[in-house]
């Protein structure tokens, strides 16, 4: 019993090879839209990395650009097969590369599928990387002078101005890093002395914070400084002054920003796989209904189509017997016909003359 | 002696009006971007429209705007001649509508070039515009709470950060202007009012700049008080410091910006008046040519096309009398009425002359 059995007449086979050359078509669209939204992910991942301790996260925009490309391929070669499948003779030509052809793009659609479910399921990868990259920046924002560091400052300043956000995961991340270089301290002060004695690492600690971290939308000048202590500027009340900084931590703000991407990106992606899994039905069904007109021998008449002959545990079944069998190529069988000497030679029974009764 | 004649055939009028064809669609497409253009000017004027203090630049984004939805029209009205330009039926209908669209298509072409030459000479206008708004601007700065200036310091804020400039000319405008509100400022201290009275005006001034100027690619942490105090701040030279702050000013940065857009714009704009040039001298010979050919006796035979019936001289000249003729069709011409009048004694003087003979 047959899974999905359809029967088709010659008219709507036909039709279907001109609608699944025009799917095709539109599927090689969509395959460049996935390759282009695979080069813009990778873009934007590119723009942050520095703030991102691991670049593992490169691989699904890797894997959409790869799945776009070959989206792209095999679906042009899909629109040539179908539009010749209108026609029995043409068909020939294909008759042997349409199996592999569909396996091919069985496998290419589950790929597909899996670079929608990558999206969504990143995230966790993402936020570590994202606070384990942040945390970095801050210690190294004060090295400017170091190779291979001298741009983290910048980057930092334009990430906190951009997205509106300071520190990790708020400003007070800012009072346990020294964010000012030694450069620029001078040792000979009594106030910077003791302040680099009173913590055990040595560090010039302070409870202030960059000018990247104010808020513009703040109705006073930016107060960075002497953040903690209460008298420090005139009616400036630490606690219920909430819009001088910037309130959000920046690992928050990054990772909201590259959810939505992702998460857009993936539901783009899921509806270009269940277009081509559509795709796929149709071309198992064109391929089936022409292999049984051939079969049946007369090209006018009608044929049935399905997606797979027998049912799914005996296809399976089916497939699982090839697969075995293919290890088995070399090994010595039960063939009768094979001449194999054996150790039992020696033993061998000479034949008997038959007894001709006279 | 007609001005650029060409001979056409039928197959030769009728590639003319397959080629005009195109070309008035291009030109509609043109027309299209033209106007887009001029939406695009106008938003990205009107977004920093808190700092310009008048509206004279924004006639060039306005006349772009104008001259594409026109250029959009006339050239569809092209393309419409040109379908039936080969039908002898059809083609006579737009033999007055041709001279108003002549007219049109001219003046579009002039619009676009004054356009282009609007966009250079208006750039000392938009500067002294920019310098009056950031004036206030720096001004008001402080005025967070009065209705009507409580944005001003985000403006202000938000245009350094991303044009990356400080102040109107450079970040000493700062210096001038008292741009810390009197409500964070402690009287009782003794800082606050020595500055406060070390001016005539009474405001507190100092040397310090807001947290905008401060450039992210300076590899020091940003010092934005005390500038002009070398000491102030550890290995610090306020002669030689130049990352620190952004060094441009706003007022230089912003010029920059719009003349960068609209040249950008110009080859395209250039390209535009091109294309309806020789959409207008094409549709001219076919316009000669196919009345040339309805007017013989063999409409499919050969016709001549031309730019202008007479030279350029005694066009302009036959064109002026008519206009004057026009102007003057409603006075009354007193040179008429003498002339009348020398006619009307020297009838009478032959009558005279006339009548005593067959008395003598």
């Amino acid at each position: 019993m047959a899974v999905g059995k359809v029967t088709f007449t010659k008219a709507e086979r036909e039709k279907l090879a001109e609608v699944l050359w025009l799917l095709n078509w539109i599927s090689v669209v969509t395959g460049a839209i996935l390759f282009g939204l695979g080069i813009f992910l990778k873009v934007e991942i590119q723009k942050w990395q520095e703030v991102m301790s691991e670049q593992g996260i490169l691989y699904v925009p890797h894997m959409l650009i790869t799945t776009g490309l070959a989206a792209c391929g095999i679906n042009y070669l899909g629109s040539k097969i179908c539009l010749d499948c209108a026609d029995t003779n043409k068909f020939l030509r294909w008759k042997l590369v349409m199996m592999p052809y569909i396996v091919c793009t069985f496998f290419f659609t589950a790929c597909v599928l899996a670079g929608a479910l990558l999206c969504y399921s990143i995230r966790g990868q993402l936020e570590e990387s994202l606070y384990q990259g942040l945390r970095n920046a801050m210690r190294f924002y004060k090295d400017t002078d170091t190779p291979g560091r001298c741009y983290l400052k910048r980057t930092l300043d334009l990430l906190q101005i951009q997205f509106q956000c300071c520190g990790i995961s708020g400003y007070r991340d800012w009072f346990q890093v020294q964010w000012i270089s030694g450069r620029y301290l001078d040792m000979t002060d009594g106030a910077v002395v003791d302040r680099l004695r009173s913590n055990v690492e040595g560090k010039y600690l302070m409870d202030s914070v960059p000018f990247s971290c104010c808020s513009t939308i703040s109705p006073r000048p930016c107060v960075q400084h002497r953040l903690s202590s209460a008298s420090s500027d005139f009616s400036y009340d630490h606690q219920r002054q909430p819009l001088n900084l910037w309130r959000r931590g920046c690992g928050q703000a990054l990772l909201d920003h590259y959810t939505g991407v992702m998460q857009s990106i993936g539901l783009t992606v899921l509806l270009i796989w269940l277009f081509e899994l559509l795709v796929l039905t149709g071309v198992r069904y064109l391929q089936t209904a022409m292999e049984n007109v051939l079969r049946l021998g007369d090209p006018e008449s009608e044929s049935d189509g399905w997606i797979l002959e027998k049912s799914l545990a005996e296809t399976a079944c089916y497939n699982f017997d090839i697969i075995k069998n293919l290890g088995k190529c070399y090994q010595v069988d039960d063939d009768p016909n094979i001449n194999v000497p054996s150790v039992a030679a020696e033993l061998e029974v000479p034949s008997q003359q038959v007894q001709v009764q006279s | 002696m007609t001005l650029l004649k060409m001979k056409f055939n039928q197959q030769r009028r009728v590639r003319l009006a397959q080629g005009l064809w195109l070309m008035s669609w291009l030109a509609v497409t043109g027309g299209a971007f033209i106007f887009c253009l001029g939406v695009y000017l106008k938003t990205e004027l009107l977004r920093r429209d808190e700092v310009m203090e008048n509206a004279e630049i924004h006639v060039v984004p306005n006349i772009l705007m104008m001259v594409g939805l026109a250029s959009m029209g006339t050239n569809w009205v092209a393309s419409r001649v040109c379908q039936d330009s080969l039908d002898v039926s059809r083609f006579p209908r737009w033999k007055v509508p041709l001279l108003a669209w002549f007219a049109m298509a001219a003046l579009l072409c002039c619009l676009l070039l004054t356009v282009v030459v609007l966009s250079y000479a208006l750039q000392g206008s938009l500067e002294d515009s920019l310098k009056v708004g950031l004036r206030n601007g720096i001004r008001f700065y402080k005025d967070t709470d009065v209705p009507g200036r409580c944005f001003q310091k985000e403006t202000i804020d938000r245009l350094q950060m991303e044009f990356r400039c400080c102040g109107n000319n450079n970040f000493k405008d700062w210096f001038e202007v008292q741009w810390v509100s009197s409500r964070y400022l402690d009287f009782t201290s003794q800082e606050v009012k020595d500055r406060i009275r070390s001016n005539v005006d009474g405001r507190y001034l100092l040397d310090g700049v807001p947290f905008s100027c401060c450039n992210p690619a300076s590899p020091r942490p940003c010092l934005q008080n005390h500038l002009t105090d070398s000491r102030a701040h550890y290995n610090y030279e306020y002669q030689s410091e130049e990352l620190n702050l952004y060094s441009r000013g706003c007022r230089q940065a912003l010029t920059d910006y719009y003349m960068g857009l609209m040249n950008s714009t110009g080859p395209g704009v250039l390209s535009v008046i091109m294309i309806q040039m020789s959409v207008l001298l094409s549709m001219r010979y076919l316009q000669t040519a196919v009345e040339a050919a309805i007017a013989s006796e063999n409409p499919e035979g050969e016709s001549e096309g031309y730019l202008l019936d007479k030279g350029v001289k005694e066009t302009y000249q036959d064109v002026r009398a008519k206009v004057l003729g026009l102007l003057k069709f409603g006075q009354v011409d007193p040179s008429e009425d003498a002339s009348g009048a020398a006619e009307g004694a020297k009838t009478a003087d032959t009558e005279k002359a006339a009548t005593p003979t067959p008395a003598s």
